[in-house]
């Protein structure tokens, strides 16, 4: 599944199992499961996706396949200051393609990666919805707008 | 007095909260604090002049406000009385200061249902909402309407479901009311994916009650004692929003066992989507909520017969049940007599992309585009052509210069080869290029495929290699009618929604601009100047100062010349980054 292998500490799949149990063990609730989990270990390994499956008592394949489906999870760590920006059609037409293309360059990763010292990811997702700042630029929390190409590296210094 | 400060998305991203407590601290100061009360609402729909603050109940708008503005706010406006003029709306037309929201060309024209409450109320506090009729409409319902009365009142205003297809509402409703089960759901589509749209998380954020009351009078209507939201976890304000409204009118009685002491129980949970376009179509979001793959299924069974769980489930999206309540308060007449003859009411339309004031606008249907673009929006940014606005997202298509003064209604958007959609418009100017955007949408198209159709799956990644292609300048004749013999299959054989629209945008540029298709195959030009590996830049001659701006931009340095004398691009370098086009003051350099 994942070329990562990671060894999940008893707490880890004691707290799989708290979280499975708040929900009362239901595999319909499959997603907010996942939801939950992936808050607290950001990332959503195969040994986490295994842990949860016997818990909820269903294949892993079903889990495996929910994770890939969805583009809010992830199974590779994301770094500790997620960039994404926003490809959505309002950035697209004011230049966002300009400013990823920079983003990449400057951090020398491309889409769905994370820098070799595990500081930054680059993703790309569709419309935060804030189209009167675009192009719109996300950094974990923080927010910045009407982004421009030359921008990006004073931006990327504040996390310096 | 009031002081409203927008707390919708994008204002808070520009720092409205600072705004805020600034504020708060600056009355504090000067012991106004229980005289002037400050409120974060939902959004005003004016994004683009973003943060807003806006004080009641004199009506001033001010805009781009800065936290450091609080001092002014207070001092000049609160205490003296008098507006601060450096942040009053000036009208781009005239460049006169406007102070209030009635006298500006944005708000002027809009009739706001949906919307009534964002940017009035604070969302967090049910006593706002039930002050302006707020739970009015289920109390009505409950104690004065039969079921069958409701729906009644539904089909006769001529409700169609805002989501994009325009499914007359009354008629789902009486649907799902008409299947017997002991358990029935009702189900909000809150996962607004349509990237440039955001009117569904507007409402939320804005105005959740309005939601919750809808899905309620809904579940009375139909005979369903639960309901649920399925709303993107990428609008965390929104579901935080939507926590608190349901916690409050549980505590009011409002939501929860015997309604207003009657005895119709509803109760709402929320479903949290993950991120995929696909979850919007309704067969995929059951599945989804169901925990599974948001993969769609073969209708029928609609969801009405066979739902979430197998048992019948009534789906509209967010702005269909903001509607309803204020239908059932003013009664379906007052509805049925704004919009056109087929498409009753108004529609929330997400105006982005080149346009001066983006933002968000309720208008009644039957508006020309002309009158949304260049008096709502305030016209073409810095004054350059429209070329052209998409409606209805990846699944729409585009409309024209021609189509400017054609009434909008869903009717005539299917006419014109677009669709209504969930309201998204994003305009585009001279500078956009068709074959481009086209590749744009199908790109997400190809992104967002469930992939268990392989028309859909397979088809549209060969239309975006096509266009691809195309914009390289590797294109011909023929790829075109291959193009569009593609998009017609397509079209014809896919599974469900998303499948049957995604050839939208690029046969609708294809009717609408094949000149720029055939200088991309034939003469390998972009006519916008945007496909980069078709453009060549060149110096100007008789233009170039010799500034050497452009040389200093240059990330290859490819361009050459002394101080003062005229400058070179050296093409074998040149990378066609657009740095020197964008840094020459002097319109020096040709794009070709």
């Amino acid at each position: 599944m994942s070329s990562i292998k990671i060894e999940l500490r008893k707490e880890d799949v004691d707290k799989i199992n708290e979280i499975c149990d708040s929900f009362d063990n239901e595999p319909l609730e499959l997603i907010n499961i996942l939801h939950k989990t992936q808050e607290h270990f950001g990332y959503l390994p195969a040994e986490i996706q295994e842990a949860t499956a016997s818990k909820l008592n269903i294949p892993v394949a079903q889990v495996y396949g929910v994770v890939t489906f969805y583009s809010f999870f992830t199974m590779t760590p994301r770094g500790r200051h997620p960039i994404s920006i926003c490809m959505g059609t309002a950035c697209y037409v004011r230049g966002a393609e300009k400013v990823l293309d920079e983003f990449k360059k400057e951090l020398a990763i491309q889409v769905g990666q994370t820098t070799a010292d595990g500081k930054f990811s680059l993703s790309s997702l569709r419309c935060v919805g804030a189209c009167g700042l675009a192009p719109v630029v996300l950094i974990g929390e923080k927010t910045y707008g009407r982004v421009a190409p030359d921008d990006v590296q004073d931006i990327l210094k504040e996390y310096q | 007095m009031h002081l409203l400060v927008c707390g919708g998305t994008s204002c808070r991203a520009s720092e409205s909260a600072l705004i805020a407590e600034s504020l708060k601290r600056e009355l504090e100061e000067k012991g106004l604090g229980n005289e002037v009360q400050v409120v974060m609402t939902g959004c005003f729909g004016l994004c683009e002049k973003g943060p807003v603050v806006k004080v009641m109940p004199d009506n001033t708008f001010y805009v781009q406000v800065r936290p450091e503005d609080a001092a002014a706010i207070v001092a000049e406006h609160v205490i003296k009385g008098k507006p601060v003029q450096r942040l009053l709306y000036v009208n781009p037309s005239n460049g006169e200061h406007v102070s209030g929201s009635g006298q500006m060309g944005s708000f002027r024209k809009q009739i706001r249902i949906a919307l009534r409450n964002c940017g009035f109320i604070n969302p967090e506090n049910i006593d706002e909402y039930i002050a302006r009729e707020g739970y009015a409409a289920i109390g009505k319902c409950v104690t004065e309407y039969t079921a069958a009365d409701v729906i009644g009142i539904i089909k006769k205003s001529g409700l169609r479901g805002r989501g994009g297809a325009g499914f007359p509402t009354g008629l789902k409703w009486e649907i799902a009311s008409k299947n017997q089960s002991y358990q029935k759901y009702v189900v909000c589509n809150a996962d607004e994916g349509d990237p440039g749209a955001f009117m569904d998380r507007s409402v939320l954020e804005g105005d959740p009650h309005s939601v919750l009351e809808a899905m309620a009078i809904c579940g009375y209507a139909i005979g369903a004692s639960k309901g649920l939201i399925y709303i993107r976890a990428e609008y965390p304000l929104a579901i935080k929003r939507l926590k608190i409204a349901i916690t409050q009118a549980r505590e009011y009685g409002l939501l929860g066992n015997n309604i207003l002491g009657s005895d119709f129980s509803f109760d709402i949970d929320l479903r949290y989507g993950a991120g995929a376009f696909v979850c919007g179509e309704e067969t995929a979001l059951i599945h989804s909520m169901e925990g599974m793959r948001g993969e769609p299924t073969n209708k029928p069974p609609f969801p009405a017969e066979s739902g979430f769980m197998g048992k019948p489930s009534n789906v509209n999206n967010v702005e269909t049940f903001a509607s309803v309540p204020v239908i059932i308060n003013k009664g379906w007449e007052w509805f049925s007599s704004i919009g056109t003859e087929k498409s009753k009411g108004t529609k929330v339309f997400a105006l982005a992309g080149k346009i001066n004031n983006v933002g968000l606008i309720e208008v009644p249907m039957g508006i020309t585009l002309r009158e949304i673009i260049f008096e709502i929006g305030g016209g073409i940014k810095n004054g350059k052509r429209f070329k052209a606005v998409q409606t209805g997202g990846p699944s729409g298509g585009c409309l024209t210069e021609h189509h400017l003064d054609t009434p909008i209604d869903f009717d005539n958007l299917v006419a014109a080869g677009s669709m209504m959609g969930s309201g998204g418009m994003i305009v585009m100017d001279e500078d956009d290029c068709m074959v481009s955007i086209a590749k744009f949408f199908l790109e997400f198209t190809v992104e967002e495929s469930c992939g268990k159709c392989a028309p859909c799956r397979i088809g549209n990644k060969r239309i975006y290699e096509l266009l691809t292609h195309i914009t390289k300048g590797n294109g011909t004749l023929a790829d075109l009618d291959r193009l569009r013999n593609m998009c017609n299959v397509i079209k014809d054989t896919s599974l469900c929604g998303l499948g049957q629209t995604s050839p939208n945008p690029v046969l609708s540029t294809m009717d609408n601009f094949m000149d720029e298709y055939i200088a991309h195959v034939t003469d390998k030009r972009c006519p916008a100047g945007s496909c980069r590996d078709l453009m060549k830049y060149t110096i100007i001659e008789e233009k170039c100062v010799g500034c050497t701006a452009c040389a200093r931009g240059c990330p290859v340095n490819a361009i050459s010349g002394e101080r003062k004398e005229l400058h070179f691009i050296d093409q074998k370098k040149c990378i066609k980054c657009g740095a020197c086009f964008e840094r020459c003051k002097f319109s020096a350099v040709l794009i070709n």
